[in-house]
């Protein structure tokens, strides 16, 4: 491998791993933060990749589209989804045992699932991307990159940094991080820990429905898709550490790295790689990277 | 969705002793095919293809009407046994038709060895269900992974490729796919620099496509379908790889993806059996038929759900409606020339479709054809001992 081929598969690595942590991000806050175990978080994100696709030509009729306004409306949607199964389902799930919210959420993603098939039948769908960030770059005389990709990355960034900021600077961030801790006592200071809830998890939903819109012009939008990502996501929180945003990121960045050198170099067991790396982690730290609070 | 089904089928075991006094003449025909999850459209176009040539003899097949049990396979490997069981023990289906997924057939055909139960593949390209697990009960109506993958193995020779790169899922069909066409490719003097792969079913490709660019081939072979075919060609195109190393395919790559794709597959070259402009008169009336009582355009999978139907009709016709007679059933079928839109082929020894390989073309949202690759090109059914 030549230096300029190693620093594009850097180049990929990064990549890779930002779109990890931006699939994985909304599941750092449900799973890690609130303890949830959430399976439909993989439907969540195939939610957004097909609102990516069928809210476009919508969008494109009444306010003479655009990619933005489309993930704009994506999101309010997703909020508004979010907040409404905390409170139809999840609300009554935490002082459940863990079996029992494996069970209603595997319910959710057949629910999805058939859903989806019934609204947008089973065939595959390619989303374009916005005409601004169509273009690629050149690298070395073979190849291009996408500069969509590039775009990615950097909505990546922006969004670890944000989740980052809200959880452990601001007064928000503290009381959340608290209701993880100990539910009860927060409450007993005042804090309408319900309704806080209630807006993390819509906060988790509308992440996973984000990273499936933004996504979709490089993963393109087929049936199943959620189940491909589901878990990739767990293992990147479970790396991490339950509950850290910090941990998440590293995590995702790492599996990048191990999954892109480990497709070139050792192409028999580029399977397994990224589970092996999971298993050593959790011998040497069994509570992830980063365990928070 | 799956509990409301098995709790249906269940219902219709219940019921089965009594109807089975009532019509003990239907001809009972379990579909085992995948109604969810990756490959749902491609079992709904095996389904409806072989409805329209069951509905075209009036709904009755050797003078025997024709009952559907149908099994949502999931494509599950894991589950495939149990499913094939139900149909076969429980619900007494007379022939098994399925599946999409390579794994699941596999299973489904070595109940069907063990059983004796007839057993058409209308899809499922594993060698080995036509090579070491042939039977006299056991038919395809589809293809092996081997034939459209050797065929571009001879085309991509004939275009001047003296060295190839090779990109695939790593499962069984993407690795028969990939011998396929080494085969061929070293037979005619090619050299494969290097085959690549990635796991099942991931389809994050940008560290192979780097790979590929620092190899620099003459060509890439590649075996991708479904959401896999879509991303991998895009992203292909989006690294620039396209304009300098042209990326051949087996006809999956191109099949039913054409609009997620976009300019992204113009002009590729593939191989498959079936495409969609053989504008004979056979193709056109199908194709028709099939437009009208759907309101969809037929695709390949369509064409092998309607010729499993045929395999079906042919034999069963042969023996009266009597499917105990297997060995009158299977020589029936073999010495009958199938009339197929993708054109008429024989069955070989081994029950697999001795047919003509198509080249073809991606021109606007259609694979057009350029010429016959491959004529009447036969598996070698390695390993079948019948």
């Amino acid at each position: 491998m030549d230096v300029a081929t190693f620093l594009i598969q850097c180049l990929n690595a990064l990549q890779y791993g930002l779109l990890l942590f931006l699939v994985a991000s909304g599941l750092t806050l449900i799973f890690g933060i609130m303890g949830v175990i959430n399976l439909a978080h993989g439907s969540f994100y195939m939610i957004g990749a097909y609102m990516a696709h069928a809210l476009a030509p919508i969008v494109g009729a009444t306010f003479g589209g655009g990619f933005f306004a489309t993930l704009l409306l994506g999101l309010v949607l997703a909020v508004l989804l979010g907040y409404l199964l905390e409170w139809v389902f999840f609300s009554f799930l935490y002082e459940r045992e863990h079996l029992q919210q494996v069970l209603m959420t595997y319910g959710l993603i057949l629910v999805f699932e058939e859903v989806r098939s019934l609204l947008l039948g089973d065939t595959v769908h390619g989303v374009a991307p916005p005409d601004s960030l169509a273009g690629t770059i050149a690298l070395g005389q073979m190849m291009t990159y996408p500069v969509y990709r590039l775009f990615i990355s950097g909505v990546c960034l922006g969004l670890a940094l944000c989740m980052y900021l809200v959880l452990s600077r601001t007064r928000i961030g503290m009381m959340i991080r608290a209701g993880s801790t100990n539910r009860e006592m927060v409450q007993s200071l005042g804090i309408d820990i319900k309704f806080l809830y209630r807006i993390v998890f819509a906060t988790g939903v509308a992440i996973a429905v984000f990273a499936g819109m933004i996504a979709a012009p490089v993963s393109s939008v087929y049936p199943g898709m959620g189940n491909s990502v589901l878990i990739i996501c767990f293992v990147v929180v479970v790396i991490g550490g339950i509950g850290s945003v910090r941990g998440a990121l590293l995590a995702a960045l790492l599996i990048g790295v191990v999954d892109t050198f480990g497709k070139v170099l050792l192409p028999q067991a580029s399977g397994v790689l990224v589970y092996v790396l999971m298993a050593l982690i959790l011998l040497w730290k069994p509570d992830g990277l980063f365990k928070a609070g | 969705m799956n509990l409301l089904r098995n709790s249906l089928i269940a219902a219709c075991v219940i019921a089965a002793p009594m109807a089975m006094a009532q019509s003990a003449s239907k001809l009972k025909v379990g579909l085992m095919l995948p109604y969810t999850g990756t490959y749902a459209a491609l079992g709904t176009a095996i389904e409806n293809g072989f409805r329209l040539y069951v509905a075209e003899q009036g709904g009755k097949i050797g003078g025997r009407e024709v009952e559907y049990v149908k099994v949502d396979d999931e494509s599950d490997p894991s589950k495939a046994t149990d499913n094939v069981n139900k149909l076969v023990k429980r619900d007494h289906v007379d022939v098994l038709v399925g599946s999409v997924h390579s794994g699941v057939a596999m299973a489904m055909a070595k109940v069907a060895k063990d059983t004796g139960t007839l057993l058409i593949v209308p899809n499922a390209g594993a060698d080995a269900v036509t090579g070491s697990m042939c039977a006299p009960n056991i038919f395809r109506s589809s293809f092996t992974n081997w034939q459209p993958a050797y065929a571009m193995g001879e085309v991509a020779l004939k275009q001047g490729a003296k060295k190839a790169v090779t990109i695939t899922h790593k499962y069984a069909a993407g690795d028969e796919s990939v011998r396929g066409f080494r085969e061929a490719f070293e037979k005619g003097g090619g050299q494969i620099v290097k085959d690549l792969s990635v796991p099942f079913p991931s389809v994050e490709f940008q560290a192979l496509l780097t790979e590929i660019a620092a190899l620099k081939p003459d060509i890439v072979y590649t075996f991708f379908a479904g959401g896999a075919a879509v991303k991998f060609v895009k992203d292909y195109a989006a690294a620039g790889l396209k304009k300098g190393i042209p990326l051949y395919g087996a006809g999956f790559l191109t099949d039913g993806t054409l609009d997620a794709q976009g300019a992204d597959a113009a002009d590729l070259l593939t191989t498959l059996h079936y495409a969609d402009s053989l504008n004979t008169a056979r193709d056109n009336s199908f194709r028709l038929a099939y437009a009208k009582t759907y309101k969809l355009q037929p695709d390949v999978y369509a064409v092998q759900g309607y010729d499993a139907a045929q395999i079906l009709s042919i034999g069963t016709v042969a023996v009266k409606g009597d499917l105990s007679k297997k060995a009158e059933f299977a020589a029936a079928v073999e010495k009958t020339k199938i009339d197929s839109p993708r054109g008429p082929f024989m069955l070989s020894k081994a029950h697999n479709p001795v047919q003509d390989i198509y080249l073809r073309q991606v021109v606007g949202k259609e694979n057009k054809v350029l010429s016959v690759a491959s004529k009447s090109l036969a598996d070698p059914a390695r390993g079948c001992k019948m």
